[in-house]
């Protein structure tokens, strides 16, 4: 098959210089085999992953080497803890968090994601116990994440999950509070952390994908120039559609390596500090000065539709959360904006209602007090079931005061401490119990 | 037939296409188009090459043309081909 020199060259520079690479290759394997009422007998169990992993840390180095495309990071999830907490103890919770964290050191893991629950509705007792020992698990761990799954559109709300979980983070240094989150309708197949897990319905182990590339659809939009929205929705469709095929190519490759199924592909967007690696540069590539602008919304609303056109065309294994994220600490323009007072959280808010992001690695501060954020994480949360959507929130409280920032290095960035709202929320948030389930459960059957 | 594509980019020099040539012999990778382009202004050039009785893998090949490169004060990248039917081609 012969290729036009445009053609190679236009894929040199989406790897080269547009810095489209893979976010992540996750795999997801079922850990619920290991449930054996025990410590000791669990753990011994769980020693069976060191094989698994090894194979897979072997057919990402082979296939990141044999098609020259960087593999940003490698992730695990597994099977939520709350499983393995119904029967065992909050400390040996710990325990496996410990041996879990150390699994992934010793294969070169960057993060091995599970350490969660689903409380949208209530607590079971492994439910519970994973949330009162969030901050330990989190804190006496290095490549551990965990996500609380607090509300969904079937189930409704759990407004003493969400009290809980603030409790945790506001326990946690900003290392820990980065591989936590919060979430509504989190799905079973997301290769993102903190939130992915070894769903229910799964196989015993699948490869999913994450692709990055807001570099080459920011590229594309100031090359192409268009004069018509058609034309600009044109353009970042036909650039999501090469980014995904990437990630499919990559996906299937390391599955048929491991000889797992390859599941899907999240199609996003993902930044990184990287400059030109931004989500807000593309809306401001859009034509919006600053992101956070008016017409912000409108601008992210038309780049997600484009994207999930596109990359529906280039993999039909549509997975995971396939949105643009705005972690905010994670973009470089994102931050600036941040410090500029362009960004502020009801930005972030009504952002969310056109992709998955939510809040994503923003900084409070811990003076602001805990009941702000729980108002805050209600707002997110309540939007993701009102829209039907998955949403989330990732919250980093610092001792730091608004309008500063925390650097935490590498992939997390900057975490700008951003301002709540003075008002007194407290009477809202004190009220016990679940947020019931909207209108929209019985539209589902 | 599998086949890498091989891109050179650099500032033009006699001794590019021979040094770059010589190591794929070297390794036994076949040489199967060779064009020349200009991106941005930089000397581009682009070869298409049969690896399917390369002596290593790809992934070692790239590491020596990459050595290789710095040699010449050119950049080298080699990528599977299927990397630009997946992109390119539906």
């Amino acid at each position: 098959m012969r290729y036009s020199a445009d053609e190679i060259i236009e894929v040199y520079r989406m790897l080269r210089e547009e810095e489209l690479d893979i976010r992540s290759v996750t795999l997801s394997i079922n850990t619920l085999f290991a449930l054996a009422g025990n410590l000791e007998s669990t753990i011994k169990r769980l020693e069976t992953l060191n094989q698994t992993l090894e194979k897979f840390s072997y057919a990402v180095d082979e296939v990141s080497g044999k098609y020259g495309i960087r593999v940003v990071t490698r992730r695990v999830a597994v099977s939520p803890i709350q499983f393995f907490l119904e029967s065992l103890s909050e400390e040996e919770g710990i325990e496996i968090a410990k041996f879990l964290d150390k699994l992934a050191e010793i294969h070169k893991i960057d993060y091995i994601s599970g350490y969660s629950a689903f409380a949208d509705r209530g607590f079971t007792k492994g439910a519970l116990k994973t949330l009162k020992t969030f901050a330990k698990a989190l804190n006496t761990t290095r490549r551990l994440t965990g996500m609380i799954n607090a509300a969904s559109t079937i189930a409704g709300m759990n407004m003493e999950a969400i009290k809980l979980y603030v409790n945790e983070i506001f326990n946690m240094p900003p290392t820990s509070s980065s591989r936590a989150s919060i979430m509504a309708n989190v799905p079973p197949d997301s290769p993102f952390v903190p939130s992915a897990h070894h769903g229910l319905g799964m196989p015993e182990a699948t490869i999913n994908i994450a692709v990055s590339g807001p570099g080459v659809i920011e590229s594309a939009i100031r090359r192409s120039k268009p004069k018509t929205l058609e034309e600009l929705h044109d353009v970042i469709k036909r650039a999501a559609f090469k980014v995904t095929r990437l990630g499919e190519l990559i996906g299937k490759r390391v599955a048929e390596k491991m000889g797992i199924n390859f599941t899907t592909v999240d199609l996003s967007l993902a930044p990184s500090p990287t400059v030109g690696d931004s989500v807000a540069g593309i809306i401001e590539a859009m034509g919006i000065e600053k992101m956070g602008g008016h017409g912000s919304l409108a601008a992210l609303a038309i780049l997600m539709d484009a994207v999930k056109k596109g990359g529906a065309m280039a993999t039909s294994a549509v997975g995971g959360l396939s949105s643009t994220f705005i972690p905010v600490s994670e973009d470089s323009v994102m931050i600036e904006r941040a410090l500029e007072g362009y960004i502020d959280f009801y930005t972030l808010i009504a952002l969310s209602a056109v992709c998955n992001s939510g809040i994503d690695m923003v900084g409070v501060s811990k003076s602001q007090g805990m009941d702000k954020v729980i108002g805050l994480i209600s707002d997110v949360l309540a939007l993701g079931i009102t829209l039907n959507k998955i949403l989330g929130a990732r919250i980093i409280p610092v001792d730091s005061p608004p309008g500063s920032y925390v650097d935490l290095g590498g992939l997390l960035g900057k975490v700008v401490v951003m301002k709540l709202k003075d008002v007194d929320v407290s009477g809202f948030i004190s009220h016990a119990g679940y947020m019931p389930s909207t209108i929209k459960r019985l539209e589902l059957g | 037939m599998e086949n890498a594509i091989i891109i050179v980019v650099g500032a033009d020099k006699p001794g590019i296409v021979a040094g770059i040539a010589s190591k794929l012999a070297e390794n036994n990778a076949n040489i199967i188009d060779i064009s020349q382009t200009v991106v941005r202004g930089i000397f581009a050039m682009i070869m298409v090459v049969d690896i399917s009785k390369c002596k290593v893998s790809l992934a070692e090949l790239r590491k020596q043309l990459q050595e290789k490169g710095k040699e010449l004060g050119v950049e080298v990248q080699a990528y599977h081909e299927e990397v630009f039917r997946y992109i390119e081609r539906v």
